[in-house]
């Protein structure tokens, strides 16, 4: 048999993953299937403990490696240090091993070992070890419990026209969309934008009474500023990386995400508002974004996406998604990559402890398409993905990609039986909307009904903006 | 559903919808879509493939007429084929050996305005919206007293190929005409991205970008107009980037 030699845990653990176009234009991957799997069996012999202590970003030049180390849980860790990568990944699928010891485990866990138990992990593999474990957040309703499937209603607008975005979400609440957060994109990076949509979304969600959350996902100076003129922002939204100099690319750092979580909680407190709990943050996330900002360091995209997730749990988010098939067919090539790469993410995420959704989505210069979509929606659903994004059609008319419907959403609830968060549910129910968990086919009385109830926000909105 | 929305909506409802480009209240067939929803989904991705997948023939695609009217000649970037250009980003930001030698041949140097054309992800926004944007260019710097340099067509072009011809030709502004990435809303969309004295330095923080250029979004006349305007701005600061905004006559406000 060949031999191949690896120098160092950096290069094994590029080698060990799966095909992505993202390590090969890094000039990181395995050079044939060979070297992956030697790759693979070798890394299958590295205990947890020689992880710990051989840091893949030295801790002396990035901020991220450092607050890794200093938030790992060493007490907890004693008992896990000598179990090998191999062992680990036998020990997770385990039937003793259930939720709630994972749960127990998550801070000892550093995001380079769930790296590397994912790179031995098969699909099924990590269908079987997430769907074990539920990672529930609370801000205006819970998510995250056993049975619950919920969605973030995207109602982007090209022009960040307020009024097409209140009915863009109207048409996505009527399926039921919408309990995770209704969160806009918006198409210009201004302070008045994001203020604008801000207002108009909580006066939808308090003229209807919609137990749920709003957010603007401007840059998170943008919203900050919108937040000291007085704009309502339930979740501060931000996409992080998983090194110091990526983050800096965006335009943040740790300090800055900590400053922004203490003054939106801080903001929470003077509003008149019943909060269930205090997850504020909403983070996303994607493999390949460090290498595309340079600065990945040699180290593969699926480990720095892990170490993505290092940083969001710092915060104690709402919501967490990989944002998997966007990035482009450089980093993952096609649908049999963003497949594997959204399990992988999805996977890691609740190892480590996050409220973990998934942006299943394609741009339209990768070999994927919209039965590829069906296909990672239900595979996630399986794995007890937290939430989805629910766009009309799933045509993003602002982002130009596309991602899951109105309709994948609720196939994915009616297959497997799913319910939206609980608050949220009661509320479908009162308003009209559902009747015995299922969307009720509108009469036009009925109809009529629930459009004129909408109508009376929308105008509001418009009396408010011109008055 | 649709056909119960038409017979219910309030008038309001019904005049916003005509302010969204997404599909909505396009009804369900159980937790599917529509059968006819179905199918101009996948006509309009089919569309945006075959944008994306196209392979660039300037003769075809702009028009021989367009071409003999400027001496417009095809080059090629160091990405041999269209998977090359798609997973290796780098090989579309130069230029192959032939291209170059026939760059410095055909072009003079140091003109005032160099336009280049770029397939990008998009040969069918290019064949749509080139042929009667780059003429405007053209006469619009014309009045403006500019020396217009050779432009020229470059397959497998993305944008960092400006920074390569910026230090080839010396321009004072570069112009990239090239196709977006295809949404399902239009496969037929094009951005004009510029920059002052590009060089091997620059990155999209150097750049200046006008985008959205297609008939149902910044139609032609009115782009070739924005491009000349921050042409102008550009030479007048001497950078480009993000710290130039453009200044758009009576902007339009947040509509709202």
């Amino acid at each position: 048999m060949e031999r191949f030699h690896f120098a160092g845990l950096r290069e094994l653990f590029a080698r060990a993953n799966e095909e992505k176009s993202g390590d090969q234009l890094a000039g990181i991957a395995a050079r044939s299937e060979g070297e992956r799997v030697a790759a693979k069996q070798a890394l299958a012999e590295v205990t947890l403990g020689e992880i710990a202590a051989a840091p893949l970003i030295e801790p002396e030049r990035d901020e991220v490696s450092r607050l890794l180390l200093e938030r790992h849980d060493r007490m907890r860790f004693a008992g896990l240090s000598y179990k090998t990568v191999g062992e680990f990944r036998e020990f997770l699928l385990d039937d003793a091993t259930t939720g709630e010891v994972i749960g127990s485990l998550h801070q000892s866990i550093l995001p380079e070992m769930a790296a590397a138990v994912t790179k031995l992990m098969s699909n099924r593999d990590l269908i079987l070890a997430a769907a074990k474990i539920r990672n529930v957040t609370r801000c205006r309703n819970t998510l995250g419990g056993a049975g619950i499937l919920a969605t973030r209603l995207q109602p982007n607008h090209p022009a960040d026209d307020v009024h097409g975005i209140l009915l863009s979400a109207l048409d996505g609440l009527l399926y039921g969309c919408g309990d995770a957060v209704i969160g806009v994109n918006p198409a210009t990076e201004s302070v008045e934008v994001a203020a604008a949509v801000l207002h108009a979304l909580d006066r939808l969600i308090t003229t209807c009474g919609i137990p749920t959350q709003a957010c603007c996902l401007a840059h998170i100076t943008t919203q900050l500023q919108a937040l000291d003129r007085g704009a309502p922002v339930d979740l501060l939204f931000q996409s992080i990386a998983g090194t110091e100099a990526a983050n800096q690319s965006f335009g943040i750092s740790l300090g800055l995400l900590q400053e922004g979580r203490e003054r939106v909680l801080a903001s929470h407190a003077a509003r008149d508002v019943r909060w269930v709990g205090a997850n504020v943050m909403y983070f996303e996330t994607g493999q390949g974004s460090a290498l595309s900002a340079g600065a990945h360091h040699g180290v593969d995209q699926l480990t720095l996406e892990a170490r993505a997730y290092g940083v969001a749990r710092e915060f104690q988010p709402l919501l967490v998604n990989s944002v998997v098939g966007f990035i482009g067919p450089e980093y993952l090539a096609d649908e049999r990559q963003i497949i594997r790469a959204g399990l992988e993410d999805h996977f890691m995420g609740k190892l480590l402890g996050l409220p973990m959704g998934c942006d299943v989505c394609y741009t339209n210069h990768a070999a994927a398409d919209q039965n590829s979509i069906d296909n990672l929606t239900f595979l996630l659903a399986l794995a007890g993905c937290n939430y989805f994004m629910a766009v009309p059609c799933g045509d993003d008319v602002m982002l130009n990609y596309q991602t899951t419907s109105f309709h994948d959403a609720l196939a994915a609830r009616r297959l497997l039986n799913l319910k939206p968060a609980p608050e949220f549910a009661r509320w479908l129910e009162e308003f009209g909307i559902f009747k015995a968990g299922e969307p009720v086919r509108l009469s036009p009385s009925s109809h009529h009904l629930i459009l004129s109830r909408f109508t009376a926000a929308l105008e509001q909105h418009t009396s408010a903006s011109h008055g | 559903m649709a056909d119960d929305l038409e017979l219910t909506a309030p008038a309001l409802v019904r005049k916003i919808r005509a302010r969204t480009p997404a599909r909505l209240f396009v009804g369900r067939s159980g937790a599917g879509y529509r059968t006819a929803t179905q199918l101009e989904l996948r006509a309009a991705h089919a569309a945006a493939r075959d944008a994306v997948r196209m392979q660039f023939e300037p003769e075809e695609h702009l028009g021989r007429r367009l071409m003999q009217q400027f001496a417009l000649f095809p080059a090629a970037t160091a990405a041999a084929t269209k998977n090359e250009y798609l997973l290796f980003p780098e090989r579309g930001r130069v230029l192959d050996s032939a291209s170059r030698q026939l760059v410095k041949q055909r072009c003079p140097m140091r003109p005032d305005l160099q336009v280049l054309i770029g397939d990008g992800l998009s040969v069918p926004a290019v064949a749509a919206q080139v042929p009667e944007l780059l003429p405007l260019i053209v006469h619009e710097a014309g009045m403006q007293g500019w020396s217009v340099g050779q432009p020229f067509a470059i397959r497998h072009c993305r944008v960092g190929i400006m920074n390569e011809i910026g230090e080839l030709l010396q321009p004072q502004v570069i112009i990239l005409l090239i196709g977006e990435r295809p949404g399902l809303s239009t496969a037929e969309s094009l951005s004009a991205y510029m920059a002052y004295q590009p060089n091997r330095t620059h990155t999209d923080a150097d750049r200046n970008l006008i985008s959205n250029i297609h008939r149902r979004g910044v139609p032609p006349d009115v782009a070739a107009h924005r491009i000349i305007a921050l042409a102008a701005r550009l030479r007048k600061m001497g950078r480009s980037g993000s710290s130039v905004k453009e200044e758009l006559p009576g902007e339009a406000a947040l509509v709202g």
